[in-house]
């Protein structure tokens, strides 16, 4: 028996109560002890209280005709029942949430570059834009665009328009609706099928720049060839494609695409936003690339595009991508601030759900599963990018 | 001298004096400045001239909007709505109490005004790192101004009149909402930070939960979890004060956050300071509060302000529970009908993008200011 051993096993001296394996047991059979004692007075008085007020817990309210007259993405009439209004309100948060994630990237990248160009007005453009963007509510940003902007645009009659198709006024924005024909399938499958051969041709080229060292534009040869296939099999099956142009009447705009002043300012302020903290998020992360980097790359003979494609950003994005992550996550949680302005979201069509059932319990139950869903669903997909351009180690 | 190179006719000496070189291009002043930060290639060029013109597209409305077309003098819309080209300064001069106070009974606002000379008292010297007694000012922060502001506020005693919560409202609400949840989240996220560390499993699994559930759903549901479940909870006849439930909500909120944060910090100290302090026979407590957490809270500082700033921009939220602070105080009063034009709410919501920037520019300097001062030695 060691020493160690001898001193774990028998201390003759010592109070048992002064264990580290006793207290540990102690403190945590207390802890578990007063928490379950505290949910089960809230269950105690929820169920006395909600007895009170005659109010039938349980999920049997989502299959009750919700009568609800609201604009969302889904269809949605006054005969269909609060799931599936619910659901309606999940896809327009859904819509709103993805549509900001990709314009916030696109901006949030660009900005981020500009702010460490040479060219000091565009840094200055740059800067301006982040510092006043970062340091105010986004409530404010939404509140901007839809009381201060769109609701200041001409009314539908003189809107702003760009030809006879597309216009803007303060009933939103109206753009031509593509209708599909049915054969537009074929079209479809010509480009999932025209990726997969790009990207063995992809495969087959860096296979053999290793094996030869000879490159090819493999870029190039693959958007060619999806650009070829898919074009051939749009005019093969007859181009089963038209446009229903929004028609003016004398007071509103109908038929055509439209999106809403609500949609609108959301998306807007969203992805503006948010594109302030990528910029940020990307500067600093090309930052952390250390400038031997860049040395070594020109050293190479690298070419100043080819050195940013192959050396800086593969690194700058190990350091990008997890506070990006948390920006997404920013923009799923922020898009609840929909109910401000009347979007149809989660959030609001569940108040508008509580409002006449009054199943507080369970409308917070279903806001808190599925945003806590959205969440998990996109830290795990930035998580497996994450790992694919994380540092392989030895 | 040129004798004797005649005579010589050496090859490599040269014959006659060499023409000067043209000066070389300005590279300093404003031309050379110019030359080297916005014209150095084509490209750079191209894009000036597109910088130049996005720059002017933006400045010249907005100065005019905002100065020369601007309405400066008026009683009520009359004077606005004569010129909706500009902005409409007179409603937010003709309601900056209301934006400041809210509903706080005129009468009694020099509590109100007590409140801000106390908060920052509070919080300069503790901003200053060189100010002395650190100690008795975070007692002053944490224990008695909150205290003594919340005694004053809401009054009720020794001649002061009950003023109701209800009443409050504007720039006053969303500091008073902002100040409690940051005095509180600090030492619950401590708390969190420390339990999501513990080696015991039953605390650290409630931590994690805690904390992952907060951050992982928006605002505004914790909110209405707090202004509708809450009474739900609670054993009848006991009720809540509206705005102590919005409190609740956006502290346990918080929290959550600066949970994350102060993580990172203890998770930067060296393990050398925790096997340091058991060394030295230091107990649990001792340990955390003596050694680990002046370092870990020391590094966090800027983290730990980026999380003020985010709080104090969710404050705007509480509306969501008809709580009126700034910005909702300003946006109520835009469907006056006495101010409404078309230009009232552009001015409005500039006043506030305005109080909100000052307040968060404020901060986010200040955390860079801390970040430069702990940063000695490390940059390049």
């Amino acid at each position: 028996m060691s020493v160690a051993d001898a001193g774990r096993t028998s201390s003759p001296g010592v109070n048992w109560l002064y264990k580290p394996a006793v207290r540990q047991f102690v403190i945590q059979a207390a802890l578990v002890v007063a928490i379950l004692g505290l949910i089960a007075w809230l269950v105690h008085n929820t169920a006395v209280n909600l007895a009170d007020r005659h109010i039938a817990s349980g999920f049997g309210f989502l299959n009750q005709r919700s009568s609800f007259d609201i604009v969302t993405f889904l269809p949605l009439t006054a005969e269909d029942s609060y799931g599936r209004a619910i659901l309606a309100g999940l896809v327009d948060t859904i819509i709103v949430s993805v549509l900001a994630i990709i314009i916030a990237t696109i901006v949030g990248v660009l900005v981020g570059i500009a702010r460490l160009s040479s060219n000091w007005l565009i840094r200055a453009l740059s800067t301006v834009y982040v510092e006043t963007l970062r340091n105010i509510p986004p409530l404010l940003v939404i509140l901007f665009w839809y009381l201060a902007v769109i609701a200041a645009l001409p009314s539908p009659r003189d809107a702003i328009t760009l030809g006879s198709a597309i216009s803007l006024s303060n009933r939103g924005f109206y753009m031509p609706k593509p209708i599909f024909g049915a054969p537009f399938v074929w079209t479809v499958g010509a480009f999932a099928i025209s990726l997969v051969v790009a990207y063995f041709v992809k495969r087959w080229a860096s296979a053999r720049q290793m094996r030869t060292g000879t490159p090819f534009h493999s870029f190039w040869a693959g958007l060619a060839i999806v650009v070829a296939l898919t074009l051939i099999a749009f005019v093969a099956t007859g181009a089963p494609l038209s446009f229903e142009v929004p028609v003016k009447t004398r007071f509103n705009v109908n038929g055509g695409l439209t999106l809403s002043p609500e949609f609108t300012s959301l998306l807007l302020a969203l992805a503006l936003y948010t594109a302030s903290f990528i910029a940020e998020i990307v500067r600093a992360g090309i930052l952390a690339v250390s400038h031997g980097q860049t040395e070594a790359a020109r050293a190479l003979g690298l070419r100043h595009g080819t050195t940013l494609r192959l050396v800086i950003l593969p690194q700058a994005l190990r350091v990008i991508v997890p506070p990006l992550t948390s920006e997404y996550l920013n923009i799923i949680k922020n898009s609840s601030l929909a109910v401000a302005v009347g979007y149809a979201d989660l959030v609001a069509v569940g108040q508008s759900v509580l409002n006449p059932t009054g199943q507080a319990i369970e409308v917070v139950a279903i806001w808190m599963t599925f945003y806590l869903g959205l969440s998990i669903l996109t830290s795990v997909g930035m998580n497996i990018f994450n790992r694919r351009i994380a540092l392989t180690e030895r | 001298m040129s004798d004797i190179q005649a005579e010589t006719d050496l090859f490599f000496v040269r014959q006659k004096v060499v023409e000067p070189m043209p000066p070389p291009t300005r590279s300093s002043g404003l031309i050379g400045w110019a030359r080297a930060n916005l014209f150095g290639s084509v490209f750079d060029t191209i894009l000036s001239i597109v910088g130049i013109t996005v720059a002017l597209l933006i400045i010249i409305p907005l100065v005019k909007w905002a100065l020369i077309d601007a309405t400066w003098v008026g009683d009520n819309r009359e004077a606005c709505a004569a010129n909706t080209a500009g902005a409409c300064w007179a409603f937010i001069h003709a309601n900056i109490g209301q934006f400041i106070y809210g509903r706080y009974p005129d009468p009694e606002r020099w509590r109100v005004n007590l409140f801000f000379l106390l908060l920052v008292a509070g919080i300069v010297p503790m901003a200053i790192p060189s100010a002395p007694f650190k100690q008795l000012n975070l007692l002053y922060i944490f224990i008695i101004f909150p205290v003594v502001s919340g005694l004053l506020l809401v009054g009720g005693f020794a001649g002061l009149p009950e003023v109701d919560t209800e009443v409050w409202g504007g720039l006053f609400l969303t500091l008073v909402v902002s100040y409690v949840g940051m005095a509180l989240s600090l030492p619950f996220g401590i708390l969190l930070a420390l339990g999501r560390r513990s080696e015991m499993p039953g605390v650290r699994a409630v931590c994690v939960a805690i904390i992952e559930v907060a951050r992982g759903v928006p605002l505004i549901t914790v909110l209405f979890m707090a202004s509708v479940m809450l009474p739900l909870f609670l054993p009848e006849g006991v009720n809540f004060d509206k705005l102590l439930r919005a409190l609740i909500g956006v502290s346990l909120f918080a929290s959550a956050y600066m949970a994350e944060v102060i993580r990172g910090g203890l998770q930067a100290v060296p393990k050398g300071q925790y096997e340091g302090a058991k060394a030295m026979g230091l107990n649990y407590w001792q340990m955390t509060r003596l050694i680990i957490l002046p370092q870990a809270i020391r590094i966090v500082i800027p983290g730990i302000v980026n999380t003020f700033i985010g709080l104090f921009k969710d404050t705007s939220l509480v509306y969501i529970i008809s709580i009126f602070e700034l910005l909702s105080t300003i946006r109520n009063s835009l469907a006056d009908p006495v101010w409404a034009t078309s230009t009232t709410p552009g001015t409005g919501l500039a006043f506030a993008a305005a109080v909100f920037w000052i307040f968060c520019f404020g901060m986010s300097q200040y955390s860079q200011y801390t970040e430069r001062r702990l940063n000695t030695g490390h940059k390049r």
